[in-house]
C-alpha cells in the first residue's frame, strides 16, 4: 500500500460486500475494502451472494476464473443479482468477466455481461510487457492513478451508455482502460496492488447509494 | 509488499513512462496466479489439455520429472521450438524451467519472453555455488526452497516467487509437506522473535537481516509461496493449501495420471475450494488411478537436495 492512510469514507460503514475469492489476488481487495471500513465476505457459491450489497471481481487468470464460475454454479445467480442493480468493481480479469464480449478469448469463456464493452485479453502482449504508469483518471481528486498493468486487457469497443474514465495509448490507438456503467466500474490494471484506493470508494459510494435507495423504498 | 517498486531490477522507463520490469511487475504476475494450479506440460497438446481444465500457467518442460528421473543423464532447458509450440496454443502465461545458476539459459528463456523462469532442481544444475543474480533480468523467476533461510537466500538473488520443492516426479507429498511446515513454522516462530533474537535468525538462515526483518514484521514471504513437488491428487492439493501455500504446481501428476483431463480439472476444483470437504468428495469420485508413487528412501537422486 503505497498512499499511506486510507480515507474511509463516510458511507462505508455498515455496507457489507462481496469479493470472488475462487482465484486470484483477492486478499488485497479484501485488505483495502476492511480498511475502508466496511464488511468483507469472500464469495465462492451462490449462498455466499445473500448477504452482500456489492460485488469485486479480483484479477487473476480470467480462464481459470470463468471456468470456476460455472462449476461453483455462480454464473445465473451473479447476472441476475448484477442485472437487478447490484454495484460491482472489476480489476483486469474482473473487468473481462463483467464485461459482455471477450475478444481473443475461448469459446466457451463465461461473460457476465454486466458493461456493454469488448475486451480483449493481453492485449499489451506477455508478462516482459507489464507495466507501471502514471494514469489520469476523469473525476478522481488529486493525483494520477499509480497503475499497474499486469498482462492486461483493454477495451477495444465501448457500449451506449458507457463512460471511458481513463485511456492509454496502444500502438497509436487511444484504448479505454477506466470504464463506468451506471454502477458497474471496471478498470484494466490494479489499484488494489498499488494500494489506491479511489476506484474502490466509488464502487462503495454506489453500494451505499443503492442500499439507501432499497432502504427508503422498503419504507414508503 | 513492503520492498520499494524502484528496487535494484533491471526495469526501464518509455518515453510514454511505462516501466516495465518492476519489483512490484514481477511479484504482481504471482499475486494473480494465487490459488491457480500450474501444470507441467511437454507438448502444445498437453498444454491444450491443461487450459481447457482450468489452469492458470503452465511449464513447458521436454519430460516430466518423472521421467527426467526414470531417464537420467543431463537434464537441460527445452528445445525453444517446444516453448514456442507450446506458447502458439495458449493464452495462460508460460514458464519455462533453466539449470541452477545457468544464467544463458535463462537468457534464452527471457528472449523467447517467457512469462515466468523456474530456477529448478529437477534439471541438472550448471553451477555448484551460485544461483542466477535474477536482478539482472525483466523477466520474473520462481526459485524452490526446503527452508526460509534457502526461500531467502532466492528473494535476496532477485526471486519474485518461491516454491517449495517437494520431492519431484515421486507422486508423493510427505516432501511438499515437510519444506511447506518448515518454511511456513519457521516463519512463525520468526514472527515472535525479538529485535536481538533476529541477529541470530539471520546466522541461522543465512539470510540477509533485512529479509529476516521483514518476515519478522510481516509474518510472511515478501514474495507469494507456492508448492511444488509430489502432488497427485486433489486431496493432495488441498492439504498443502490448507497447509499454507498459496498456489500449486503440478508436475507428472497429471499427465502420468490415468484420465489426465479429468485429473487436471479435479486439482482445478481442488485447489480453489481447498476448505471444501463436499467438493473434494464430488471431484475425487471415480477418479481412477493416480500416477503411480515412489517411496523416498528408495529413491538413487534427491532432487531437493540440489541447490543451496
Amino acid at each position: 500500500m503505497s498512499t499511506g492512510a486510507l480515507r474511509r469514507p463516510e458511507t462505508a460503514g455498515g455496507l457489507r460486500v462481496g469479493v470472488l475469492a475462487l482465484q486470484g489476488d483477492v486478499r488485497e481487495h479484501v485488505a483495502m475494502l476492511g480498511a475502508l471500513g466496511c464488511t468483507v465476505d469472500e464469495v465462492r457459491g451462490p449462498a455466499d451472494l445473500a448477504g452482500v450489497a456489492g460485488i469485486v471481481l479480483p484479477g487473476g487468470e480470467s480462464t481459470t476464473l470463468s471456468m470456476l464460475l460455472g462449476s461453483a454454479e455462480l454464473v445465473e445467480p451473479l447476472r441476475e443479482r448484477l442485472r437487478a442493480g447490484m454495484p460491482a468493481l472489476g480489476t483486469c480479469a474482473g473487468m473481462i468477466l463483467l464485461a459482455t464480449e471477450v475478444l481473443d478469448g475461448r469459446s466457451d469463456q463465461q461473460v457476465l455481461g454486466a458493461i456493454d464493452l469488448g475486451v480483449r485479453r493481453n492485449a499489451f502482449g506477455r508478462q516482459l510487457d507489464s507495466f507501471e504508469a502514471d494514469l489520469a483518471v476523469a473525476g478522481l481528486d488529486g493525483a494520477p492513478m499509480h497503475a499497474v498493468f499486469i498482462r492486461a486487457p483493454v477495451v477495444e469497443r465501448v457500449g451506449v451508455g458507457v463512460d471511458v474514465l481513463a485511456s492509454v495509448d496502444l500502438a497509436g490507438a487511444s484504448r479505454p482502460v477506466v470504464c463506468r456503467s451506471g454502477t458497474v466500474t471496471v478498470a484494466s490494471f490494479h489499484p488494489e496492488v498499488s494500494g489506491d484506493p479511489r476506484l474502490h470508494e466509488i464502487f462503495l459510494r454506489d453500494v451505499a447509494a443503492v442500499s439507501a435507495t432499497r432502504t427508503a423504498y422498503q419504507h414508503a | 509488499m513492503t520492498t520499494d517498486a524502484s528496487s535494484r531490477a533491471d526495469s526501464t522507463t518509455d518515453e510514454q513512462g511505462r516501466t516495465t520490469g518492476t519489483l512490484r511487475v514481477k511479484r504482481g504476475l504471482a499475486e494473480m496466479l494465487r490459488g491457480g494450479v500450474i501444470m507441467d506440460v511437454v507438448n502444445a497438446h498437453q498444454a491444450k489439455v491443461a487450459e481447457d481444465a482450468g489452469a492458470v500457467a503452465v511449464m513447458a518442460l521436454e519430460r516430466v520429472p518423472a521421467d527426467i528421473r526414470r531417464d537420467g543423464g543431463v537434464a537441460r532447458m527445452s528445445d525453444p521450438a517446444l516453448v514456442e509450440g507450446i506458447q502458439s496454443v495458449v493464452t495462460i502465461p508460460v514458464m519455462a524451467k533453466a539449470r541452477i545458476g545457468h544464467f544463458a539459459e535463462a537468457q534464452v528463456l527471457e528472449a523467447l519472453r517467457v512469462d515466468y523462469v523456474d530456477e529448478s532442481e529437477v534439471l541438472t544444475p550448471a553451477d555448484e555455488e551460485h544461483h542466477i543474480d535474477k536482478w539482472a533480468f525483466r523477466v520474473p523467476f520462481v526459485c524452490g526452497a526446503t527452508n526460509l533461510g534457502e526461500a531467502l537466500r532466492r528473494i535476496s538473488e532477485g526471486a519474485a516467487m518461491i516454491r517449495s520443492k517437494g520431492e519431484a516426479g515421486t507422486g508423493n507429498v510427505v516432501e511438499a509437506v515437510r519444506h511447506l511446515r518448515t518454511i511456513l513454522g519457521d516463519i512463525r516462530a520468526l514472527a515472535t522473535s525479538d529485535s536481538a533474537e533476529r541477529y541470530a535468525w539471520a546466522k541461522r538462515l543465512q539470510a540477509p537481516i533485512d529479509l529476516v526483518e521483514e518476515v519478522a514484521r510481516t509474518a510472511s514471504l515478501p514474495v507469494p509461496l507456492f508448492c511444488a513437488g509430489g502432488i497427485a491428487t486433489p486431496s493432495d492439493a488441498a492439504l498443502v493449501m490448507q497447509l499454507g501455500a498459496e498456489a500449486v504446481f503440478v508436475g507428472s501428476g497429471i499427465f502420468k495420471s490415468a484420465d489426465p483431463p479429468r485429473f487436471a480439472r479435479a486439482i482445478v476444483e481442488a485447489t480453489a475450494h481447498f476448505r471444501d470437504p463436499e467438493i473434494l468428495v464430488k471431484v475425487s469420485r471415480g477418479l481412477g488411478d493416480a500416477m503411480p508413487g515412489a517411496e523416498i528412501s528408495t529413491l538413487a537422486t534427491k532432487l531437493a537436495d540440489r541447490g543451496w
